[in-house]
């Protein structure tokens, strides 16, 4: 509320929650879209449609944030204490996918030896494949 | 609640924080601001456990598939239902809003009015959860470590009865599956009901088959607790043919396995600890809307502020949703 009157108050949160809505619906068509749900045949590519969805989640929080919780009417220095140590999660983000990365890596190094173990006994004239060698490596986790 | 008690008892020692307001903000509402930047951390560390662990993974369960079931509609309605979900936090955000500039200008009946509205919305939401979970766990036997969903990542034909590969039911890679429970004391395949029907699923071709023990049979390999592991054959890439060799010892064509483990606890876990902000802050509500109603704040003439900070924490839990939907059922 802060410096509007109730009557225009009333009106902002009813424009917000429109809009807060259109945006959701617009995330799940999109989506839907994305994934090649609607139309036959039509995706987009993954790394589209995530960022898409993200940012528009991003959009979301700042007017949750922003209009509802009443953010945009607190002082600077509080707002401040508040928002920046969410940054901090940046790094999280950034540092636990990479590692997340680096084990599939390391799950598709073992499988590949696996591969090598099952051509080399297959050479050796033992009967029938270890396939399944494999398979327990990349999924029983 | 102590806070009142102390307002009433005592104007010099009471819990407003004195006369000079760190950043002009009530002690109350600060507090209210810093515990939910701690909350707001301890849901990114589960979120990021989820993406960090989804990344590592060959395959991973595809939600459109997962979460594809809507009450009394039956199945192959992909994000319906979560959307539904959705849409009934995100208003009760709303009415909390509402509420929130009725006490503003100190207007009991409207505070209560809407807030009772904000309450409604709350437990639809966790009702809708509720259900959700019903499925996963009741009829698709989902655990905290067992995942029913797998996902392939092969491409080729399942089996028929007699074993040969059937060119109507093609395995591709990247697409889930549900892997489905015999009931051996039935001496029937177990029914699922009209919620999951079998064809969106594509398990029906057991539908004739009855499983009374554990085992390997020309179609599917039934295992110990019952559960139906199609066998399929390879027809694409290196692995085209390939035989496989269970803990058994028995070699057979490749089968549906479980899938990753870590979906089922991640989803249960962070979806319930989701819930649980949802259903203690419907008990707020409650109470404080009976302080409301009883006419307690009115005394305070802060302009309702304790319902200004239960809008807080009910905002935060409706943004909590919009990471948890955008990960778990969107991505």
């Amino acid at each position: 509320m802060g410096h509007l009157s109730y009557e225009e108050s009333k009106a902002k949160a009813l424009k917000i929650i429109l809009i807060l809505a259109a945006i959701t619906f617009g995330e799940v068509i999109f989506a839907l879209l994305g994934k090649g749900y609607l139309i036959e045949g039509f995706k987009f590519p993954l790394i589209l449609v995530a960022g898409v969805m993200i940012l528009m989640s991003i959009v979301k929080a700042y007017l949750i944030v922003y209009e509802f919780m009443h953010m945009k009417y607190e002082v600077p220095g509080m707002v401040k204490s508040v928002l920046l140590p969410v940054f901090l999660l940046l790094w999280g983000v950034i540092a636990f996918f990479s590692e997340g990365n680096y084990w599939k890596g390391n799950r598709a190094k073992s499988v590949n030896a696996a591969k090598t173990k099952i051509e080399m006994k297959e050479k050796a004239g033992m009967q029938g494949s270890l396939y399944r060698e494999a398979d327990t490596l990349t999924k029983n986790i | 609640m102590a806070t009142d008690t102390a307002v009433l008892h005592d104007n010099k020692v009471d819990w407003s924080g004195g006369e000079k307001k760190p950043f002009k903000a009530s002690y109350g509402k600060l507090m209210m601001w810093y515990f939910l930047l701690s909350d707001a951390f301890t849901f990114s560390g589960f979120l990021i456990a989820y993406g960090t662990l989804r990344i590592s993974m060959p395959a991973w369960p595809v939600p459109d598939f997962v979460f594809q079931t809507v009450p009394f509609f039956g199945t192959g309605y992909p994000l319906y239902f979560v959307t539904f979900m959705t849409f009934v936090l995100l208003f009760s955000s709303y009415t909390m809003v509402r509420a929130v500039q009725e006490g503003a200008r100190e207007n009991k009946n409207g505070v209560v009015a809407w807030m009772f509205l904000t309450v409604i919305g709350g437990l639809g939401f966790l009702g809708c959860q509720a259900w959700e979970w019903t499925e996963l766990i009741g009829h698709e036997n989902m655990s905290v470590t067992r995942n029913t969903f797998g996902t392939h990542t092969q491409n080729g034909f399942y089996l028929d009865e007699n074993g040969n590969i059937d060119k109507s039911e093609p395995v591709i890679a990247g697409e889930s599956y549900l892997i489905h429970k015999a009931d051996f004391a039935a001496g029937h395949d177990h029914d699922h009901g009209d919620a999951h029907g079998d064809d969106a699923h594509g398990a029906d071709a057991h539908g004739a088959h009855s499983y009374d023990a554990p085992g390997h049979y020309k179609e599917a390999y039934v295992d110990e607790q019952g559960f139906i592991h199609r066998k399929f054959k390879v027809t694409e890439g290196e692995m085209a043919g390939v035989m496989v060799r269970g803990l058994d010892g028995v070699e057979s064509q490749p089968y549906e396995e479980f899938g990753p483990k870590a979906f089922g606890a991640l989803f249960f876990f962070i979806t319930g600890f989701h819930g649980t902000h949802v259903l203690s802050g419907v008990v707020f509500l409650l109470v404080i809307m009976l302080n409301v109603m009883t006419g307690l704040y009115v005394k305070r003439k802060n302009g309702y502020e304790m319902v200004e900070k239960i809008g807080l924490y009910w905002h935060f839990v409706d943004l909590v949703w919009v990471f948890v939907f955008l990960v778990f059922y969107l991505i």
